[in-house]
């Protein structure tokens, strides 16, 4: 229970502070996505499921707030999430190389996906403009929060982690 | 061991499958037809919106405080310039005074009343900016319980901002005209020549948005005119200042002329917008 009000606690910290704090801070226009480093940090922290419905939840969000079509971004953020779950088998929490992959190539592959069925199907196929000046940028923005905003989800995971365990060898 | 391994795999893909079903079913509804985003928008009007609109509040304060940084020499730098600009402004100011006085005469005597200036207007905080970096809408603090009406046009300053898409109970979206989905029928002051007004991201950083379809008859249309939203749109009001013409070519099909416009507005650092409480279906009804 208290998991869950923590992970949903995350997930609204950081949709607030990414449509607030974060366009004041904004580099020529880009800012970066944090709901990306949430999603896919859930998903090898704590696997598919986990990974998924944060996912669904932060998509839903973006959607409800921001767009008419509500179910898209909700769709985008459930696969990155499933996507990310599949490799919580070689992940070791002190090692941050593989985060930092997972989350930049989450990253791509939603610029992705937004560029294709948002732009692509407009007939806008200015495909390497988008690359260059938004996919790339909102990436490498990215990986700079993530090397902070990383630590703290993975910090607070560890947390709720240790006392689950004991908690669980409580009743044992 | 294994068999457990394998049925966890198998619901994860069950779960999968479950969300993505129910993702296509919500894009499905929400393209027929409006009513599913009731219930999200109540939701959002109790948790979200409350929380965005306490820490927008810390948002721009953090934002001064990188402002505050700039160093005392480019701010005398900046004063030199500025007050250059002031004087230069006064003296345009003296002249727009004198000609001021001629349009009162001249709009007495063809008894024009309508002007953008009469509207009702609401003023509103801008809260939240839109997540992503593609698309450019924003949230503002005012909704139905405010009077806020879906298709109500949204000015800044002199300038035109975007038309409120969708509204909640204390909150509502409104579309930039920056924003690459949006269209804006508009007409070139000096010759009435009516064009399209489209968004376009690749533009956005530039600070620019592009017009086409502008008929290439005769009339010289030089940069610097203005451009703003004309009489034939259905959604927009009639007469509000959309930008400047920075750019202008005739396209190869020789019929038509295109080219860019400096909106009036600065999108980036918008943080107070006003929106006209009466819609065009509503000025046309009457």
């Amino acid at each position: 229970m208290k998991r869950k009000i923590v992970t949903v606690g995350i997930i609204i910290v950081c949709f607030l502070l990414e449509c607030t704090v974060f366009q004041q801070l904004s580099f020529a226009s880009i800012t970066p996505n944090l709901m990306i480093i949430v999603t896919s940090s859930f998903g090898f922290m704590r696997g598919r499921k986990e990974g998924m419905l944060v996912g669904f939840i932060s998509g839903l969000l973006i959607d409800i707030m921001f767009h008419d079509l509500i179910g898209f971004y909700a769709l985008i953020y459930t696969v990155i999430g499933f996507a990310n779950g599949l490799f919580r088998k070689i992940f070791y929490d002190d090692d941050i190389k593989l985060p930092l992959i997972l989350i930049a190539s989450s990253d791509f592959l939603y610029g992705h996906l937004v560029c294709i069925c948002m732009f692509v199907m407009r007939s806008k196929f200015n495909y390497f403009y988008y690359l260059r000046s938004i996919i790339l940028p909102e990436l490498i923005y990215t990986i700079l929060v993530t090397l902070v905003f990383y630590e703290i989800i993975l910090h607070i995971n560890k947390k709720l982690e240790s006392e689950e365990k004991r908690s669980a060898s409580k009743f044992v | 061991m294994r068999k457990n391994n394998n049925q966890t795999s198998f619901s994860s893909k069950y779960l999968l499958l479950t969300l993505s079903v129910i993702c296509v079913l919500l894009m499905g509804v929400s393209l027929v037809t409006d009513k599913i985003h009731g219930p999200f928008k109540a939701i959002a009007n109790y948790t979200i919106v409350p929380m965005q609109n306490g820490i927008n509040t810390i948002g721009l304060w953090m934002s001064d405080l990188t402002q505050n940084m700039d160093t005392l020499k480019e701010m005398r730098k900046k004063n030199k310039a500025l007050q250059a600009e002031v004087d230069e402004l006064t003296i345009k100011n003296n002249l727009l005074q004198q000609e001021k006085h001629e349009l009162e005469r001249l709009r007495e005597l063809y008894a024009l009343d309508a002007h953008y200036g009469d509207y009702k207007k609401i003023g509103a905080h801008v809260t939240a900016n839109d997540s992503g970096n593609w698309f450019s809408s924003f949230v503002i603090d005012k909704g139905k319980k405010d009077g806020i009406k879906v298709d109500m046009n949204v000015i800044a300053g002199t300038g035109l901002v975007g038309i409120v898409t969708e509204v909640g109970p204390n909150w509502s979206r409104v579309r930039s005209i920056i924003d690459d989905a949006s269209n804006v029928s508009a007409l070139v002051l000096s010759t009435s020549d009516t064009c399209i007004v489209n968004g376009d991201l690749t533009l956005m950083q530039d600070g620019r948005i592009r017009f086409e379809q502008l008929a290439n008859n005769e009339t010289e249309i030089e940069v610097g005119e203005q451009v703003v939203t004309s009489h034939i749109s259905s959604k927009y009001l009639q007469g509000i200042l959309i930008g400047y013409v920075s750019e202008i070519h005739v396209d190869p099909n020789n019929l038509t002329r295109s080219g860019y416009i400096i909106p009036a507005v600065d999108f980036q650092h918008l943080q107070e917008v006003l929106v006209i409480t009466s819609t065009k279906a509503d000025l046309l009804e009457e």
